[in-house]
């Protein structure tokens, strides 16, 4: 009975030896034979040249036997593509047999060989097996599906496959069902614009009623196709939640998770009134708990999604911070997650035992997580007021322990609160300046000069601690030059008398030695600044400066909602999106959360929008990214780490808050008499010496009412394009203009920019790059600008874009987010496209097809609005939409109304369907439009009025 | 889906590898080896990323098992299956270990095809697949037989086969708890939970319908409400036994639960009522946890002083807090002691207690004591003069016990046995329940 002698023949000869025995007459020694080559294959020794041989035994009765060489079918057949013909005999037979388990075997195996010449001969088998009788043999052809479909798509779809395995979800058995779930929402995530999961109130009604009767993995394939779904209104999702919540109890944490997924999601469009919706946020607490007395990785799973069920709905387990105590015993990855989680529910309720433990785990062995729990010391002080006075104790005990990491990470934390509380705790600095020698991490050393600059004047002996640090300024950080040139500007301005030698010092270490730009820049800055208007100096450096968030660490809200729609799977675990790690189409459909209904109003009326006053109908305001985000993204484009030197700005609304500064700074500069010190000349070397006097002034005026005229003389017939506008005033970029309008020609969308040089420096290098955006617009090619812009020089430039592009949705959807960089910085802006240059010039649409089309998306996804004053008739209008890509496909006049029928097909795939009533001698048209994804409507009918109109 | 599944030894050769689908390659199996077996540092998570293919592993004495994926999978899921599958492993051939492994590569590679499919986990109850797969060789099965097989592997009650026969019809309920508990050098309690098991035997015939009833405090006070009659008919020969330690606690507040999937869920958050049809033999009925009014069965009162820096006294008092008449069996205590311990003298009243060097602790054993009782250990540490910077950590105290009653006061009140096709009755059925208390983290920091 021991088969691990298998493993130990590694003599000269073997395979010809195992050849023989594969062929001998014995059964017992062909069996023993086969389980050889299987071991060898498994510890990787190549053992193909045995194909044939092995396949000679296939034809067997002894089912182990038959499994062995099917395992070795499989992992050989597609580097034998032609050998592995002589096996199909073999699989067609054993597919009739009387037996459910080998047919369902032959069929299981089949769809595993991955060799184009047996696809075409399972077809038929396969077709059988779908139908059969047995249970057993129909879950298991439905999986088959889904492998033919990732060998061959099209085969399936010719085949029809596809319309069985949807008839399954309506099979009488459970796991027939579940399966059928699993293989669909599998294919349907390749093809992200088909309705091949067709989901509407029957069949989730016959998903949830399976639910009750599968397997615990069946349950699992169901509540995350569930979680797909969009319910109708709040009663659906109401009846939904309540037949999903008894999964709650399921022994299987997967089981759980998705259930909470599901609940999480449809929760969104519950009335927060309801009483209802209050049940269910309590019902959801206790599970989660449970989660945690798993097996520590799934307490890690699960850990890692309580992180952002935290951050969405912190109402759900604020009273549970208990639970997440760190054991002595936890492995290292569940205790740094339990720490997070700590930090995000402390409140002034729970602050003292949360303070406790922080403080016994700092004692702990893992660096990492002594780390991580003084600094969440030092964030409970932020969070929460009432405790910043025992916070900063605590750290202060711990600094006095003087383990090295301790100590550096209490002083980085400490920063922080100073920054939070500024004069309150300042009685703590002669600790800190103890330990000033055995900090050795930038950060560290950094947080420290910090402090010290900032309080000079309570330190009496701030020169010389700067001053040590001066000795070896070249071999420190950047961080840390940085922060000490401004700490010691900080510290002339505060105490000029006795300082002067030592700025002197700092500015020319910093201007003359350095080879690093950042540095040099804001050397010559202060210099600048001090040398010609101290007190002009003295408020920009020592000015007040923005409080800090009490949250760190926060998920931006968009890829939170994406990430809750993704929770138990690995998405969540990552805390990416799936687009970040998973190769190919997969997964690159953005999943969001559903808008609440609201329960007062009724869903049946049809919301008829007033063009006039519906030009922005939706409640969400256009939401300025956070310096966070954009810098994020656009760091590729290479971002000198110069931006947060000062202490690092948190609130949003700080957007370049410190660039605008240096760039005002300069201008004003420049414009002014340039006296200062000799270094200067070779700073500024480039710029001349004179400008006139008035940079910013009537200029860009005119110039944009030349683009209006040049806008308006396009193309006559052609696709609309919109005139152009200003869309990075000079001012705000240091002298570029940038002005510019979309459109599209010849099926190419291009950016149209002109670029003038207001400036009076030649300007070069150009580059451009976008964020992402709802339609993964990208460019195409580098941006053409190739002889430098000299000073009042204008160009024109065409921008080709390309929609492959990485995708996030914006709000509005037509939004662009760009930055264009040159040899003087990088300079940010957003404008929003005309969605009509996405319509792509094969959206015409078959009448037969529009008319199911139309029928088959649900009146939830119409939306009517009214364009005023157009006093085109019908046929001009079609004319002129035409040309835009709005094809008309159809023209019905009804009572002296014309009523036309247009498609639209967006670049990527998305379809819209419209409905424009035109009626003699009345100016105001009313159009539907309907579409699958019904975010798109507004944009498009923007589109519409623009055409219309012009 | 999951891509691929392989199993390593501890030094990270392959011994069983079984790849589903086309995007693992051969290499995935020693991308594994090199970046997480053989990696220089600890693991830091059980979930690895490897040039955009995902890693999730177990570790079971000294085998790893990997599953492997390129796409977003339900990592939850993708865990719970790893566990199923050594479940499923232990239940075929005892210990996961590398010999049973290699003897047994055939099975596994017939069980991975089996219950994994194209990556889908597919029915794994041992129950089922025992019946089909079985290594004896094909059985002459006959058409209903197989028909019988494929139906259960599928069915609604895919954990239990029709017709079974008992003799005797006969059923073991254990109430299995583990009491976990941090305190304060103080006293003061940091927190403290039970997670208990109710683990059922059953030997009965047929499709037996079976109710679960326990003093839930939702339950009771429902009953309470209505004034319903006592509806336990089982009461008398169940509800007497348990007898825990902290007196007559009626009713219990339970946390939250989860069932065996046999029990219906929907009928339980309607009507909190369990009822299921049980897998044949062993399974686990439920998993329940509650943090109110649990019974500490030992309180451990530490006293560390450091005397210099080179002497380091520590006395420790337990005290058991149940019924005189009860007694508490494998008692162990573990004193943690510095790195740098050189010597250790010890003195105990009760039990045997050793400086084990290797272990970094004093191991103090009892192997009974009554409840309402006392007893003391004191220990003088020399220590070794270091001049390391760091301070000791003084890990926490641990101990380890075993007591004949539910910690959080459970009781079960009845269990009922229905099988309306074949004639034997509730009364007919032997029903035994035992209650056992366990340590589970019993921690105390000094």
């Amino acid at each position: 009975m021991t088969d691990s002698k298998y493993f130990t023949t590694t003599k000269k000869g073997e395979i010809f030896e195992l050849k023989a025995e594969l062929n001998s007459d014995k059964k017992e020694k062909k069996k023993e034979a086969v389980k050889k080559v299987i071991a060898s294959m498994t510890v990787g020794k190549d053992v193909s040249a045995l194909f044939p041989d092995v396949v000679n035994c296939m034809q067997t009765d002894n089912l182990e036997l038959k499994k062995l060489v099917y395992l070795y079918l499989m992992n050989y057949a597609k580097s034998q593509p032609d050998m592995a013909i002589m096996a199909v005999n073999t699989f067609v037979k054993d597919c009739e047999d009387p037996n459910p388990l080998i047919r369902a075997l032959a069929v299981r195996t089949m769809g595993c060989i991955r060799v184009d010449k047996i696809t075409e001969y399972l077809c038929e088998p396969l077709r059988k097996c779908l139908k059969d009788e047995d249970p057993y043999v129909r879950k298991t052809a439905a999986v088959c599906v889904a492998k033919l479909h990732d060998i061959n798509a099209q085969l399936v779809e010719d085949q029809g496959f596809l319309d069985t395995l949807k008839d399954l979800i309506s099979d009488s058995n459970p796991m027939v069902v579940a399966n059928a779930v699993a293989a669909l929402s599998e294919i349907a995530e390749s093809h992200p614009n088909s309705n091949l999961l067709d989901l509407n109130p029957q069949s989730i009604n016959k998903l949830l009623t399976a639910l009750n009767e599968c397997t615990e993995w069946g349950q699992i394939f169901i509540l995350d196709c569930l979680a797909n779904y969009t319910p109708r209104d709040d009663r659906e999702s109401q009846s939904i939640c309540e037949r999903v919540t008894p999964r709650l109890s399921h022994a299987n944490s997967a089981v759980v998770l998705s259930a909470v997924k599901v609940l999480m999601k449809f929760m969104e469009m519950l009335p927060k009134d309801l009483d209802y919706y209050g049940t269910l946020l309590k019902k959801l607490a206790p599970p989660l708990v449970t989660l945690l007395s798993a097996e520590p990785e799934l307490q890690y799973v699960a850990l890692r999604n309580i992180n952002l069920i935290v951050q969405k709905r912190p109402e759900i387990l604020k009273h549970e911070m208990k639970v997440f105590f760190v054991k002595y015993n936890d492995p290292i990855y569940v205790k740094l997650e339990k720490l997070d989680i700590m930090i995000r529910l402390a409140s002034q309720a729970n602050i003292a035992q949360v303070l406790a433990e922080l403080k016994e785990y700092a004692t702990e062995v893992d660096v990492d997580f002594v780390r991580k729990a003084v600094r969440a010391i030092g964030r409970c002080a932020i969070k929460v007021e009432q405790s910043a006075e025992r916070c900063v104790s605590t750290l202060l005990d711990l600094i006095q322990t003087k383990v090295n990491y301790v100590v550096q990470e209490a002083i980085v934390v400490i920063k922080d609160i100073f920054r939070k509380y500024p004069n309150k705790y300042e009685s703590v600095i002669a600790t800190l300046c103890e330990n000033l020698d055995s900090l050795d991490e930038p950060e560290a050393r950094a947080a420290m000069i910090w402090i010290v600059g900032e309080y000079a004047e309570r330190i009496d002996n701030a020169d010389e601690l700067l001053e040590s640090f001066l000795e070896g300024f070249h071999d420190e950080s950047t961080q840390v030059q940085l922060q000490l040139l401004t700490a010691i500007v900080k510290l002339f301005l505060k105490k000029p008398t006795e300082t002067q030698e030592l700025v002197q010092q700092v500015l020319s270490l910093a201007t003359q030695d350095s080879d690093n730009p950042d540095l040099r820049d804001r050397g010559y800055i202060y210099w600048r600044l001090l040398s010609t208007d101290p007190v002009a100096a003295k408020e920009v450096v020592l000015a007040e400066k923005p409080l800090i968030s009490e949250e760190t660490d926060l998920i931006e809200p968009t890829l939170l909602e994406e990430l809750i729609c993704h929770i138990g799977t690995l998405a969540s675990v990552y805390h990416k999106p799936p687009s970040a790690f998973v190769e190919g189409s997969r997964g690159v459909m953005h999943k969001r959360l559903p808008a609440r209904t609201g329960s007062g109003e009724g869903t049946e009326s049809p919301d008829v929008v007033n063009a006039a006053a519906g030009s922005a109908p939706e409640a969400a305001p256009s939401i300025i990214p956070s310096q966070g985000d954009l810098l994020g993204d656009l760091l590729n484009l290479d971002l000198a780490p110069s931006t947060n030197t000062v202490p690092p700005p948190t609130t949003s609304g700080m957007q370049m808050g410190g660039m605008d500064f240096l760039g005002g700074g300069l201008d004003s500069l420049l414009g002014g008499d340039i006296v200062g010190s000799p270094a200067m000349g070779a700073g500024f070397g480039v710029a001349p010496a004179v400008m006139p006097a008035s940079l910013n002034a009537p200029v860009g005026g005119g110039l944009g009412d030349l683009f209006d005229l040049g806008g308006g003389v396009g193309m006559p017939m052609g696709a609309y394009i919109p005139p152009k506008t200003v869309w990075l005033p000079a001012m705000k970029a240091k002298g570029l203009e940038i002005s510019g309008t979309f459109a599209r020609r010849a099926g190419v969308i291009q950016m149209e920019l002109v670029l003038t040089n207001k400036a009076m420096s030649v300007m070069t290098d150009f580059a451009i790059q976008f964020n992402r955006n709802s339609f993964g617009l990208a460019p195409a090619g580098p941006l053409q600008v190739l002889t430098p812009l000299g000073p009042n020089q204008t160009i024109e430039v065409s921008l080709p874009l390309s929609t492959v592009g990485p995708v996030m949705k914006m709000d509005p959807l037509n939004n662009l987010q760009v930055a264009v960089k040159n040899n003087i910085d990088v300079f940010y802006f957003s404008c929003q496209y005309p969605i009509s240059m996405l319509f792509v010039e094969d959206g015409k649409m078959e009448r037969q097809v529009f008319l199911a089309t139309w029928k088959d998306i649900p009146n939830d996804n119409e939306s009517q609005f009214q364009i005023k004053d157009c006093h085109l008739n019908s046929d001009a209008a079609s004319n002129k939409l035409q040309g835009s890509n709005i094809f008309t496909i159809a023209k019905r006049t009804v009572e002296g109304q014309d009523m036309l029928y247009m498609s639209i097909k967006l670049s990527n795939g998305i379809w819209v369907l419209a409905e424009l009533k035109v009626q003699a001698g009345n100016p105001n048209y009313t159009i539907s439009l309907k579409c699958r994804a019904p975010e798109v409507s507004q944009c498009v009918f923007q589109c519409y009025e623009a055409v219309l109109k012009n | 889906m999951i891509g691929g599944l392989f199993i390593y030894n501890h030094k990270g050769e392959v011994l069983i590898s079984r790849v589903y689908r086309d995007d693992i390659g051969r290499n995935a199996v020693d991308a594994f080896r090199v970046n997480v077996i053989h990696a220089r540092q600890q693991v830091r998570s059980p979930v690895t990323n490897i040039a955009r293919t995902s890693f999730f592993h177990v570790k079971r004495s000294n085998i790893w098992l990997a599953a492997v994926t390129k796409q977003n999978v339900n990592a939850a899921m993708v865990f719970e299956f790893l566990y199923k599958m050594c479940d499923v492993m232990t239940a075929y051939f005892g210990k996961i270990s590398e010999e049973n492994i290699k003897n047994n590569f055939v099975l596994i590679y017939e069980l991975l095809d089996e219950i994994l499919d194209f990556g889908y986990p597919q029915n794994s109850e041992t129950g089922a697949l025992k019946t089909f797969i079985t290594q004896t060789g094909i059985k002459s099965q006959s058409k209903e037989e197989q028909s019988q097989i494929t139906s259960q592997v599928t069915g609604q009650i895919g954990w239990r086969r029709e017709g079974i026969k008992y003799r005797r019809n006969e059923l073991f309920l254990d109430v299995l708890e583990s009491v976990n508990l941090l305190m304060s050098p103080q006293g003061q309690v940091l927190s403290a939970h039970v997670s208990g098991r109710v683990v059922m035997k059953s030997y009965l015939s047929g499709m037996p319908e079976c109710k679960f009833g326990m003093n839930d405090k939702i339950v009771i006070d429902k009953q309470g409400k209505g004034g319903a009659t006592e509806e336990a008919a089982g009461k008398s020969d169940l509800g007497g036994s348990g007898g825990g330690g902290g007196g007559g606690k009626q009713s219990i507040a339970i946390d939250d639960c989860t069932f065996h999937q046999c029990v219906r869920l929907s009928k339980f958050d309607a009507e909190r009522s369990i009822s299921f049809i049980p897998p044949d033999g062993e399974c686990e009925l439920m998993r329940y946890r509650t943090t109110k009014d649990i019974i500490l069965p030992f309180r451990v009162i530490p006293l560390v002083r450091e005397v210099g820096r080179t002497k380091l006294e520590v006395k420790v008092v337990i005290k058991s807090n149940f019924k005189p008449s009860l007694l508490a069996q494998k008692i162990e205590v573990r004193i943690p002691t510095p790195l740098n311990t050189s010597g250790v003298q010890v003195i105990c009243m009760k039990g045997k207690a050793k400086y084990k060097a290797s272990e970094n602790a004093i191991v103090w054993k009892i192997k009974r004591m009554a409840g309402m009782k006392e007893s003391q250990i004191s220990a003088e540490i020399e220590l070794l003069p270091t001049n390391d910077k760091k301070k000791w950590a003084r890990p926490p105290i641990s101990m380890n016990f075993e007591v004949p009653f539910a910690p959080s006061g459970l009781k079960v009140r009845y269990l009922k046995v229905f099988e309306p096709k074949l004639n034997y009755s509730d009364h007919d059925v032997i029903k035994w329940v035992r209650y056992i208390g366990r340590s589970g983290i019993y921690e105390t920091r000094c």
